[in-house]
């Protein structure tokens, strides 16, 4: 199993990183990763050809369609992200990774450090712990093993959140406040277990949706245990109210690892909300739809409101990625099931999976973008810092351009194809109101992408503007992923389209 | 054979395209050259294809290919008399666009090759746009033609360009995002009757729901009168064409404004007849507010370009009143004048253009005294003028007739308030002419140089076609009267004459 490769080779990391010494082990940490992400991903994709469809772990683990084709964006995703972070060429032969997290900021220590290029080769066997938990949180078919893996993956993150090179201070702030948030979530998330542990007897998805079809009374516990448990998830997705966390740890964490957390942990933590609420939840659906109809509407309208005032790229960004989970959450409450009999064509399912194809490739290509444009203090993530990169840079700012098209939706990009994926299946669902909310909050947000390509295209270059740094092969690969990734769904979206429609409905 | 003629028509700019962006920066003029040699083979190639054409109402070079299977899209061409006629006019105006504007784009933000570059992908796209016959690949058209569109205003063309280039983009994505809400609805309709399907002939046997029908209408018809545009939505269009070359601004207002009265036809009328018949007395009553409204506020410009695109905006009120008197003679006058307005509106903007080019001011106090300085140049302006305001023996004047006699046939009253536009127009062009070309020379217009050789072979062809249509419209009406009489059909009405029988199972 795929997961046993990701698991063992984090493992295997760790003990390198005990036993070998340092000059050996950036190299050794890096072929150990990708290895072991190839290895899963063919293996995946093997498991997928034979359209496996099982409950494995003694019914904690479900490997059905959506998991697997989770597990090969999520793995294909990682690859990228690791590449990123073992880019090495562009900050003077350092990693975006501070040498040592634990010496302070600015002191005599960290100097040194530097200058004997120590690194933290940790950060990945901490990324294949994080994409082990992602996947098994996606797969997981029973609450209290969720449970486990949302820590299994957030731990590490919270780690890599705070590793920054530059701007230790604000990373460290950052990994704060989402250690302290997030495991507020959790605990919410965990009372909300407990909770449906009281109403059903048992923690498996399946139990408890037999458990709804036959039993009487306990609606309160039950109503609370929903509630509870959907804060937890919706916090991990980023959906409003429970967002706050997202721009400060956005910008704060090294732009990679922002990349990595942007595209994945909303792939893992979209798929666990589906999984839970299609799956356990599915027949009280009219008892949380109003409330998620609630929470996309917000989603929606603050994620892409609130990153008009924006100055800085990755806080914008960061907002974006809010106003995108809105837009998967429309497809997710429109309900548009195979089962329900309302479909004849594209199911929620089928649509989310595919809008995180498209959305996860973009963003990490369109973070490994943001870490090219630097100055002396490191990236230049001020807006206003971008100001004229057209002439400067025109390779460069037509690539991010042409990401931004794609988050605001434009067609001949796969920001619209992914758009139109989930606006379908809202509307299949019903959900119409939905989707007309949907393209008005598309305009708001056009509105900020595209001043930032009037930015870059129209306005001059300034005195001091910011350098675009050489890129080594591991970040021009990063890219050109997705942008390739970007264009060919925009033009063909059929194949992935698809696959995701094969990959089918969660299984119990 | 499996790529036919009009994907060809299509790859062809493309290619111009992309050998214009590849020549080395240093030639731009021979990236010039190269670009106007593809849009007159673009233009070759679509005269073949008229001349080629059947000329009866049902689509010709119907190609068909599955895109994307999930979302029921096809890549699927195909030409009626409507479509073929504007084709033709993109063809037409591209490379005079060129020809006209071969030095506009000096002192613009990037260099002139990208210009060029930009004009032919905008010709792929709307050629694309008149030619699609699936909602799906129309839609993905319509909203990249904004692309090219935006960076041509945005990249050469007055101070406030970068503002007028925003406003454009997004009036026109605000109009795109609501009509994409409908397309996505039109999918689910399509999915719940069958398998779901984007191509017009598969939609027009879609059973809706009366509510339905008319939701959906009301997306599609919102985003065509944003880009038409239709007052209240228009105020990007003065602001847009004011800032951008002359050039572009005929693109704009020649070419791409036609998607907005080709959609009405194509799409609102074709795909829901009775919501269409349901919002006309709406309807009709915008494109009277339009024709007036536009008229009166282009008299009080101050600024020729403002002036001239207010004149579009009263012309696209007529153009939308044909469509909506649901008349055969109104709708077929309706697409002659989109046809004529193409020819007309380019002149007058293209001579405008060079007027303003050697004055540096496009402020009409500025002027005065022209025609004694530079007689061909106010001779040929004065001309562009009276084809806008419609003189008789003029192509225009043929259009409006119809429209107008189209409207009256069923709508006495708004009829009749519309001839006004036609008093109104006399007097905002007249007016314009006396201030500009009459009188005594002003300071600085002493110099004026009349018009070169080149900037006469660009209009002369416009001129012709007006003179000639003026006197012999019938090739063009006999392409667009049978797609309109098909139209007709669909939509189940009869002229109040009932010479045209409805046939049966339509509605």
């Amino acid at each position: 199993m795929p997961l046993f490769v990701i698991f063992g080779a984090a493992c295997l990391g760790v003990l390198v990183e005990a036993f070998l010494p340092r000059a050996w082990r950036h190299l050794v940490q890096v072929a150990i990763t990708v290895v072991a992400l190839l290895v899963a991903g063919v293996l995946t994709v093997l498991l997928m050809a034979d359209d496996t469809k099982l409950i494995a772990a003694q019914g904690a683990i479900s490997v059905d369609g959506p998991a697997l084709f989770t597990w090969v964006i999520l793995l294909a995703l990682t690859l990228i992200s690791v590449l990123l972070f073992a880019e090495r060429s562009i900050d003077g032969g350092l990693s975006a990774f501070a040498g040592q997290a634990a010496a302070i900021p600015g002191s005599e220590a960290e100097r040194e450090g530097t200058a004997a290029r120590v690194e933290h080769s940790e950060v990945f066997p901490l990324t294949l712990f994080a994409i082990g938990g992602m996947m098994l949180f996606a797969a997981s078919n029973d609450l209290l093993l969720l449970f486990v893996a949302l820590e299994v993956f957030s731990l590490p993150l919270y780690l890599l959140c705070g590793l920054a090179r530059r701007r230790r201070l604000i990373s460290q702030e950052a990994a704060m406040k989402y250690f302290l948030l997030g495991s507020f979530a959790s605990a919410f998330l965990l009372f909300g277990i407990a909770l449906l542990y009281g109403y059903a007897g048992t923690m498996s998805l399946g139990g408890i949706a037999d458990a709804l079809a036959t039993k009487t009374g306990g609606d309160a516990i039950l109503l609370a245990g929903t509630a509870l448990l959907a804060v937890g998830l919706l916090f991990k997705v980023g959906a409003v109210p429970f967002h706050s966390w997202t721009p400060d740890v956005y910008q704060g964490a090294p732009t990679p690892v922002t990349g990595f957390m942007a595209a994945c942990t909303k792939i893992a933590a979209f798929i666990g909300l589906m999984r839970v609420f299609y799956v356990a939840l599915g027949g009280t659906r009219w008892d949380w739809a109003p409330m998620m109809w609630v929470v996309a509407i917000l989603t929606m309208v603050v994620g892409s409101i609130v990153a008009i005032t924006q100055t800085d790229v990755k806080r914008m960004l960061a907002y974006s990625s809010i106003a995108h989970a809105g837009f998967l959450l429309t497809a997710f409450v429109g309900l548009a099931q195979t089962g329900s009999g309302v479909t004849n064509g594209i199911t929620s399912t089928q649509a989310v999976l595919f809008y995180l194809v498209t959305y996860g490739f973009a963003t990490v290509g369109a973070f490994a973008v943001v870490t090219l444009v630097r100055d002396a203090g490191g990236e230049a993530t001020h807006l206003s810092r971008w100001a004229g990169l057209g002439k400067k840079s025109p390779l460069l700012a037509g690539i991010f351009a042409i990401f931004l098209l794609a988050f605001a939706g434009i067609p001949l990009t796969s920001g619209f194809t992914g758009k139109w994926a989930v606006f379908t299946a809202a509307w299949t669902g019903g959900a119409w109101p939905l989707v007309v909310v949907a393209v008005l909050c598309s305009l708001v947000a056009a509105f900020f992408y595209v001043r930032v390509i009037v930015l870059m295209f129209f306005s001059d270059l300034p005195e001091d503007a910011p350098d675009v740094a050489l890129p080594g092969w591991q970040t021009t690969a990063a890219v050109a992923l997705g942008l390739a990734a970007t264009v060919v769904l925009g033009l063909v979206p059929g194949p992935v389209l698809d696959l995701a429609a094969r990959a089918g409905e969660f299984i119990r | 054979m499996n790529i036919g003629w009009l994907t060809f028509l299509l790859l062809l700019p493309f290619v111009g395209a992309l050998v214009t962006m590849a020549v080395p920066k240093a030639s731009g003029l021979l990236a010039k050259q190269v670009s106007l040699g593809f849009s007159l083979a673009t233009l070759a190639l679509t005269l073949v294809i008229t001349v080629g054409y059947h000329r009866n109402g049902a689509a010709d070079y119907e190609e068909t290919h599955t895109w994307i299977e999930a979302f029921g899209a096809h890549y699927a061409l195909g030409l009626d008399g409507v479509g073929l006629v504007l084709i033709v006019l993109t063809a037409l105006l591209t490379p005079i666009v060129q020809l006209a504007s071969w030095n506009d784009a000096k002192g613009g933000r990037w260099s002139e090759k990208s210009f060029f570059a930009w004009i032919l992908a905008l010709e792929v796209l709307s050629l694309g746009v008149f030619a699609a016959t699936d909602v799906f690949l129309f839609y993905v058209l319509f909203e990249a033609t904004l692309i090219p569109m935006y960076f041509l205003i945005g990249g050469f063309g007055g101070a406030q360009r970068s503002y007028a280039a925003v406003k454009f983009l997004l009036y026109s994505l605000l109009g795109g995002l609501l009509m994409l809400a409908s397309v996505v609805g039109l999918y689910v309709v399509s999915a719940k009757s069958g398998e779901p399907s984007y191509l017009l002939t598969d939609l027009i046997k879609v059973d809706m729901s009366q509510n339905t029908e008319r939701w959906l209408f009301l997306g599609f018809f919102f985003a065509f009168a944003v880009k038409a545009p239709m007052v209240p939505f228009h105020t990007w269009l003065p602001d847009a064409a004011a800032e951008a070359t002359p050039g572009t601004s005929v693109l704009l207002v020649g070419i791409l404004d036609k998607i907005g009265t080709f959609g009405m036809i194509r799409f609102c009328l074709g795909l829901f007849p009775n919501a269409s018949e349901w919002a006309t007395p709406v309807v009709l009553v915008l494109a009277l507010i339009s024709v007036l409204y536009g008229a009166l506020v282009a008299i009080g410009q101050t600024d020729i370009k403002r002036l001239i695109a207010y004149t579009s905006i009263s012309h696209f009120g007529f153009i939308v009143m044909g469509i909506f008197a649901l008349t055969s003679q109104g709708m077929t006058g309706s697409t002659l004048y989109m046809f004529n307005h193409g020819l007309s509106t380019a002149a007058l903007f293209l001579v405008a253009g060079y007027l303003i080019s050697r004055r540096g001011s496009a402020r009409i106090a500025d002027y005065g005294g022209v025609e004694k300085v530079a007689p061909v140049l106010a001779g040929t302006f004065l001309f562009a003028g009276l084809s806008s305001l419609a003189l008789p023996g003029l192509s225009p004047f043929i259009s409006e007739f119809m429209v107008l006699a189209g409207t009256f046939s069923r709508h006495k009253v708004i009829a009749v308030v519309a001839v006004l536009g036609i008093v109104l127009a006399a007097l905002y062009i007249l007016i314009m002419y006396q201030r500009l070309m009459t009188g005594p020379v002003r300071d600085g217009i002493e110099k004026l140089k009349d018009l070169n050789a080149r900037e006469v072979l660009a209009i002369a062809p416009l001129a012709l076609l007006i003179v000639g249509f003026g006197i012999y419209p019938k090739p063009v009406v006999d392409i667009i009267k049978p797609a309109v009489e098909s139209t007709m059909q669909r939509v189940g009405v009869t002229d109040k004459a009932p010479e045209i029988p409805v046939t049966e199972g339509q509605k």
